[in-house]
């Protein structure tokens, strides 16, 4: 879709500073050196998302090498090991270098644009963050060649994402592997936390004048509401690599069974950040979600304090309910019952978002651009990614499932049905206002469709096997179990969903350089980022903005019936 | 450049915005808060549960002197920062400097109790689940006492050189408030290994 096709924005050209830019071209080193050095909200947040976009490619070729090893019982395509190496970079990637640095970096390039501040509250902190971040990636995949040390051969973690203990002991997990994996996860651990103290200064001390915390849009809310589980969550991991590593290297009995340390301390520990986590990427998408529905539904969003007390009551309930991983450890019946009901408790704030959501598309004029085809796809899959969460919630359920595919199944239900999916709506959303450019919507449509036939056909089919006993994480399988059709589907769903973010890969490049003109406000959207050019220029905002609504574009537009006038 | 604001009518008087020092350093000590209470519970799940000793009960001692030092300092930082809200440089040198003095004398006295733990009780990391457990929780707030030592000397560098003014007070709040938090994590962990573990 070409900007042409879209009303004009009426009004908003006044804020937008026409100044010529400097004509000079800057020679090819200088301007890597002043991405390097840059401290610019923006440039850190398109760092982290091309850092992210990478880290997606090579964790979704390993997802590919997996599914191909899956396709044939008996396969010996890779070896049992390699797998091994195969599922853990896989899951630890996709957590640590593809969700949580995309989900930063959009938040880094829209929390200070959306409440009209020039920069977060600590730009060099926000530098520090991304690089330590961006070490830690390097760390863990330089494990493939330093992995072993003196030994010769390099190899990577495989220990699985959650890396139970004792495995990751020196006893049972010798070389540097396991090294890597803790040192990379506590650098990432650092970065996180460092960012999400940027993000609640910068949300709480940061904003323009006018703009009360309820005046707010909905992202900024939810990035304050992830930065708090950040230091909640991810402190707890932090803490445990740093056992793990004391452990390891100086030769502590934390998790070390021998010398009767525990190895249900580990799971414990590792949950209570685990499962937060989940929230921790999922609120982001939340929060894309609570832009572009209502900006394509032609409405104010539906029921906006309660979406904000639905996400901070996620916030809080997600503290509660981690061993409903660990239903299979063993626990007492109140403790089942306990995180059972917890968990179901998760329930009623989503069900809230999503109502509100249905409530903001219901009546309005629906503009079905890729943006919101994928947001409604996403609403589709959160829904059902929901459904099977509350079955797994049930503890008796859970024995039957646990370890299973039904479990790959659900999870991936959540991180790509809801949270990718978001991601990819996130990127049509505003890629324009980073580039201005628009993005190709012909091959948008195509890279859409194509994600959801793939995703329902790998993910759907994908939870057939886990109730038919097909535990996760095993590199072959026996032909006489009937599973083998089924690991066929949704391997070739997996391959349609890799050409599927082939052909984003090749739209991003594609319509950098040819895409059409986007302009400020291409979407004709209310929020302040889109007061200003595309891209902005570094001070964001020539004058910084006064609001007096929660969609001041809108009053801009529309001065005859402003949303000032009704708060 | 012709621009003009994006600018509305309000009805708000001044627009004051809470101070970004002290938001992030709450919420670092948020953070840190977690970090503790993951090393409290693991010393609190590991205890008694040992083998082979040496045991808490045999070989702690309550570090009362050090205890004391540390936890004054908190009352002579407020000290300071009052004094450098009131412009009264010379008193907060006076309060910083006795501040860093009793913060040292705590490291001084954590350093002595280890050594004779290592050198006379063969305590190590690797002995048992206590020495485990206890350098780590212990050796944990030591660190943060060396972090907290080391930014308060840069302060005072900067207080002695002139560099440091009375409108730098709310920074010296910042800092404070870390060092608050330092004193109030070292109640937390003396009442779990002196007075419960022992």
């Amino acid at each position: 879709m070409g900007t042409e096709s879209l009303p004009t924005a009426q009004g908003i050209e006044a804020g937008i500073d026409r100044t010529p830019a400097s004509t000079r071209t800057g020679t090819y080193l200088e301007l890597v050196h002043s991405w390097i050095v840059t401290v610019d909200h923006k440039r850190l947040g398109i760092l982290y998302i091309c850092y992210a976009l990478v880290f997606l490619l090579v964790a979704g070729f390993e997802a590919m090498l997996i599914r191909v090893q899956l396709f044939f019982p008996h396969n010996d395509f890779i070896s049992p090991f390699t797998f091994n190496r195969l599922f853990t970079m896989h899951g630890t990637t996709m957590v640590f270098l593809v969700g949580m640095p995309i989900l930063f970096g959009f938040g880094n390039y829209l929390v200070p644009l959306m409440i009209g501040a020039r920069d977060m509250a600590f730009p060099r902190l926000n530098a520090f963050s991304f690089w330590i971040s961006a070490f830690a990636g390097l760390l863990l995949y330089y494990s493939f060649i330093g992995g072993v040390g003196l030994a010769g051969t390099g190899s990577a973690p495989d220990v699985a994402w959650f890396a139970y203990a004792p495995l990751t002991e020196r006893a049972f997990s010798p070389g540097h592997t396991v090294d890597y994996w803790a040192v990379a996860l506590l650098a990432s651990g650092i970065g996180s936390i460092g960012t999400a103290i940027n993000f609640l200064a910068t949300v709480f001390c940061m904003r323009c004048k006018g703009m009360t915390l309820f005046r707010m849009p909905l992202l900024p809310w939810l990035y304050a509401t992830v930065s708090f589980l950040v230091l909640v969550a991810v402190s707890p991991l932090t803490a445990c690599q740093a056992m793990l590593l004391i452990d390891r290297y100086l030769g502590g009995h934390f998790f070390d069974t021998q010398a009767g340390g525990s190895a249900i301390l580990w799971a414990h520990f590792f949950w209570i950040f685990g499962h937060p986590e989940v929230y921790v990427l999922v609120l982001p998408a939340f929060a894309f979600a609570n832009e572009i529905i209502p900006v394509f539904s032609r409405k104010a969003i539906f029921g906006y304090p309660a979406m904000v007390a639905a996400s901070v009551g996620i916030a809080f309930i997600s503290l509660s309910v981690w061993a409903h991983h660990m239903f299979t450890i063993g626990m007492t019946s109140f403790g089942n019952a306990f995180f059972t009901l917890s968990t179901m408790l998760v329930s009623i704030p989503t069900g809230i978002k999503t109502f509100n959501w249905l409530a903001t598309i219901w009546g309005g004029k629906v503009r079905f651009a890729t943006p919101m085809l994928f947001s409604i796809a996403f609403l589709f899959q959160w829904v059902i990614a929901g459904l099977t969460g509350i079955m797994l919630s049930i503890s008796p359920w859970n024995w039957q499932t646990h370890n299973s595919y039904f479990v790959v199944a659900h999870f991936h239900y959540v991180l790509v049905g809801a949270i990718v999916f978001m991601i990819f709506a996130a990127i049509y959303y505003w890629y324009p206002k980073m580039t201005g450019r628009m993005l190709d919507e012909r091959l948008g449509k195509w890279h859409f469709w194509l994600m959801v036939i793939g995703f329902h056909v790998t993910f759907d089919t994908m939870h057939i096997p886990g109730l038919l006993g097909m535990p996760r994480q095993i590199f072959t399988y026996e032909p006489d179990r009937g599973w083998t059709l089924l690991n066929q589907i949704v391997s070739v769903g997996g391959f349609i969903q890799a050409i599927a973010v082939l052909i984003l890969v090749y739209n991003l490049v594609h319509s950098y350089f040819r895409g059409a003109e986007a302009g400020p406000d291409p979407w004709d959207a209310w929020t302040l980022e889109w007061s200003t050019s595309s891209p902005p220029p570094a001070y964001n905002f020539p004058v910084e903005p006064v609001v007096a609504s929660r969609r001041p574009l809108w009053d801009l537009k529309h001065p005859e019936d402003p949303d000032s006038a009704f708060e | 450049m012709a621009t003009v604001p994006l600018e509305h009518v309000t009805h708000e008087g001044e627009w004051k915005m809470p101070s970004r020092g002290v938001v992030a350093m709450a919420s670092l000590i948020t953070a840190e808060a977690s970090i503790f209470t993951i090393f409290v519970v693991a010393y609190l799940y590991y205890l008694g549960r040992d083998v082979s000793g040496p045991f808490p009960k045999d070989v702690l001692e309550i570090p009362y002197f050090g205890t004391v030092c540390l936890l004054s300092s908190s009352g002579f930082i407020m000290l300071a920062e009052r004094a450098i809200e009131h412009g009264r440089m010379f008193a907060f040198r006076l309060w910083w400097m006795v501040t860093i003095l009793l913060g040292a004398i705590f490291l001084v006295d954590t350093g002595m109790e280890w050594y004779k733990l290592i050198v006379h009780d063969h305590l190590t990391v690797h002995t048992n689940l206590f020495g485990t457990t206890f350098y780590s929780l212990v050796g944990l707030h030591a660190s943060h006492v060396v972090v907290g030592l080391l930014m308060m000397t840069v302060t005072m560098g900067f207080a002695l050189t002139g560099k440091l003014r009375a409108e730098h007070a709310e920074r010296v709040k910042v800092l404070a408030l870390y060092w608050h938090f330092v004193d109030a994590v070292w109640v937390v962990v003396f009442t779990v290994v002196y007075v419960v573990g022992k």
